[in-house]
């Protein structure tokens, strides 16, 4: 599905991501934690090609394609999905109406035809109810004026109506009170498939106790340090960073 | 609907596609500007004597006036009104009794740019009146108006056909001399609308006057006359292209419109004029003066533009609220693009008690181009109770671009509430980015962003419109980000 090799990238001229090395196979679940600061969000504005992020060395492929090629719609064309930590508001358009020209456009570039009316519909209510969400947020403005929390999960919504092949999860579970939590990652839990593989960047164990990852990965200063199960997370929720950059310097 | 896409993908190649060239033999009036110029138009419209003396009247007071150059945000150079056409008709009979006699490529013309003037052939309820050039060439569905007692019909016939209620209010609302242009414009102007609702009557249909400069180095000079008596209602549109041509053109009109008691006026504009080319060369100038008057108790009066179009534009359509408990609302989106200019906004005068007047203005700048907001709102002393709410914003596609606000605020009456918002943001790299990652393009994502920003201007248009205003902005913005 998608592998790193050895990816450098740099914002401002300061060299943020070291070398990093990743390989996430179809269906898999893949956690990465680490301290903040330690480029995990860097990370995922550079995979989804936001401008200002600079590739300095390494590949990326994505789906047999070379991802840092394309440009950042294709790559969302193409089945990258991120949801975002801090999710953007746009005045004015519903989210109704972005969703529906987001999968639309992703429709044209597969070939397909427009998708109709009733079908949009039929899918907002599924994919709403899987995430519990409000019908009203759906009639809103895109995040404005919604809460954190609504944001997150609008974030997830999203997930579900466009249907990726590789769903990136930065911090989705922060700012989650516990109910809110729980449907979330039942909601994802309930996207997981066969073809269907996950990053999920977190802070935090607990999410990890919903969804269990395959891999847990820890990013220091820029580069993946440690790797394993979803132990390893038991391990750092309890001794902490520390333990780590002792191990690294 | 394949004929729906083609419709789109033709708006969205970004070239402006009403600057062709209609091949229509006209007949012009000598260039320049003189009496005589004015008497040659006159007298090819048939105007009693009444009308030739109140021209000559505002001709004679234009030249003691001078072009207002200094105060608006503006700069392009001076016009030579001497070097204009102030006259030009397509040679064939001006007016028609049926769609066989019309010049078929006049009807072309106007097929092309989608209006169709065949009654049978239009789906949608709105009568047009099309005015190319100086003339109203024909307007649409009059019989069926005119059963309930409703006239719409083209200026030179109201001059001849509706004399009493011309006299009565030409010029009541926009006095001749009231500036340069309008000066200008009641000297010279060869052709437009006029409407009258009589009590009580709800139009039925939108009512709409679309206009278009064909001729080369001709000025067109529009005048508008609507009239809602009292409990009447009238939705009124207009709409206006002009072929791409390397040198500006002038576009004076005046708008006049009077709300009688308990009626209401409702007049959107979808200004499209040729805006000159990338490097700024060319297009229309554009210098108007709109303003209505709710001259009744409880009267009101609702503007909305879309301003995209123009090289120049200097338009502040206002109201005067001098009814008691009148309502005046200017709803405007201004575009500017490339070397585009705008200097744009209202006057909203509150003369009677309890007035209210609500503005809202969304300016969106892009390229090199400049785009300010002028409001005035003046509560008169005896305005017990006006209110008067405010918003203005701006939006910045470039760095290379401005915007500007100059809103006036002048308050004699202590029970007046006045409020007024600004905001001024660049669009959003966290936007588009946000949009691009859910597989929406750079070009896609700005008409959503900009249709959203828009949005409470672009629902007070007519339906119908607000499609065409949304195809619009998309195409005005074409690769402006930056
Ligand atoms: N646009 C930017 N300009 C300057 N520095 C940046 C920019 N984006 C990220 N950085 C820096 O890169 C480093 C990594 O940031 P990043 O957001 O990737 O961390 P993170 O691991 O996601 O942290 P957190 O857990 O707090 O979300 C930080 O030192 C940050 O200040
Ligand atoms: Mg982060």
């Amino acid at each position: 599905m998608l592998e790193i090799r050895n990816l450098k990238a740099s914002v401002e001229e300061k060299e943020i991501l070291k070398g990093i090395n990743l390989k996430i196979n179809a269906g898999e679940v893949h956690a990465i934690m680490g301290p903040n600061g330690s480029g995990k969000s860097t990370l995922s504005s550079v995979l989804a090609g936001r401008d200002g992020y600079e590739v300095t060395e390494g590949e990326v492929d994505f789906l047999q394609k070379n991802l840092l090629e394309l440009s950042p719609e294709d790559r969302a064309r193409e089945g990258l999905f991120l949801a975002f930590q801090y999710p953007i508001e746009i005045p004015g358009v519903s989210n109704i109406n972005f969703l529906k020209t987001a999968l639309n456009e992703i429709r044209t570039y597969k070939g397909l035809e427009a998708i109709s009316a009733k079908d949009f519909l039929a899918l907002v209510k599924e994919k709403s109810q899987l995430v519990e969400l409000d019908s009203k947020l759906a009639n809103r403005s895109v995040n404005e004026g919604f809460s954190g929390g609504e944001k997150k999960r609008n974030e997830i919504f999203q997930l579900a109506m466009l249907n990726p092949k590789l769903a990136i999860l930065d911090e989705t579970d922060s700012g989650l009170d516990i109910d809110a939590l729980r449907i979330v990652a039942n909601g994802v839990n309930k996207l997981r498939s066969k073809d269907r593989s996950f990053i999920i960047i977190t802070h935090y164990q607990r999410l990890l106790d919903y969804i269990v990852p395959d891999f847990v990965h820890v990013l220091y200063n820029g580069k993946i340090v440690k790797s394993g199960t979803k132990e390893l997370a038991l391990e750092l929720e309890e001794k902490g960073y520390d333990w780590i950059k002792a191990e690294t310097v | 609907m394949p004929e729906e896409n083609e419709i789109l993908d033709e708006h969205l190649s970004g070239e402006y596609k009403y600057g062709f060239v209609s091949n229509i033999e006209s007949e012009k009036a000598p260039i320049g500007l003189s009496e005589d110029t004015i008497r040659f138009i006159s007298q090819k419209k048939n105007e009693p004597e009444w009308m030739l003396e109140w021209r000559l009247k505002a001709f004679r007071h234009w030249l003691t006036m001078k072009e207002p150059t200094h105060w608006p945000h503006l700069t392009y150079p001076n016009i030579d009104f001497q070097q204009i056409y102030y006259y030009a008709a397509p040679k064939q009979k001006p007016q028609y009794n049926s769609l066989d006699e019309v010049d078929p490529e006049l009807l072309r013309t106007f097929e092309k740019l989608g209006i169709s003037l065949d009654e049978q052939k239009r789906l949608s309820g709105i009568a047009v009146d099309a005015v190319i050039d100086s003339v109203s060439v024909k307007t649409t569905f009059r019989e069926k108006l005119s059963e309930m007692g409703i006239i719409f019909c083209s200026f030179s016939e109201a001059v001849r056909e509706y004399p009493d209620l011309v006299k009565q209010y030409l010029g009541s609302v926009v006095p001749p001399a009231d500036n340069f242009y309008a000066a200008l414009n009641s000297a010279v102007f060869s052709d437009g609308s006029f409407c009258y609702i009589p009590k009580g009557v709800r139009c039925p249909m939108e009512l709409s006057t679309y206009f278009r400069i064909n001729e080369a180095n001709t000025g067109q000079f529009e005048r508008t006359l609507l009239i809602a008596d009292e409990g009447a209602y009238v939705s009124y549109l207009e709409g206006c292209t002009a072929p791409m041509r390397d040198e500006n053109q002038l576009h004076a009109a005046v708008v006049e419109l009077v709300a009688l008691k308990d009626a209401e006026i409702k007049y959107s504009t979808v200004q499209n004029w040729y805006p000159g080319n990338k490097e700024g060369k060319g297009g229309i100038y554009n210098f108007v003066t709109k303003r209505g008057i709710c001259l009744g108790d409880y009267s009101k009066i609702s503007w909305t533009q879309v301003e995209t179009g123009s090289a120049v534009t200097w338009k502040y359509p206002s109201c005067i609220l001098k009814g008691n408990y009148s309502i005046g609302e200017f709803y405007s989106v201004a575009v500017t693009n490339n070397y585009q200019q705008a200097d744009t906004g209202t006057k909203m005068i509150h003369i009677g008690k309890n007035t209210k007047s609500t503005i809202v203005s969304k300016g969106i700048s892009a390229g090199f181009s400049n785009n300010s907001y002028r409001g005035l709102v003046a509560i008169q002393k005896g305005a017990e109770n006006a209110r008067n709410y405010t918003q203005c914003d701006s939006l910045l596609m470039s760095d290379k671009c401005g915007a500007h606000t100059f809103p006036y605020i002048e308050v004699k009456n202590k029970t007046a509430k006045v409020e007024h918002e600004a905001t001024t943001s660049k669009i959003g790299e966290d936007q588009l980015f946000y949009c691009n990652q859910r597989g929406i393009n750079n070009e896609k994502a700005i008409a959503l962003i900009v249709n959203g920003y828009c949005k409470e201007v672009l629902n007070q248009l007519p339906m119908e419109f607000a499609v065409e205003a949304q195809k619009l902005l998309e195409v005005s913005l074409e690769g402006s980000v930056g």
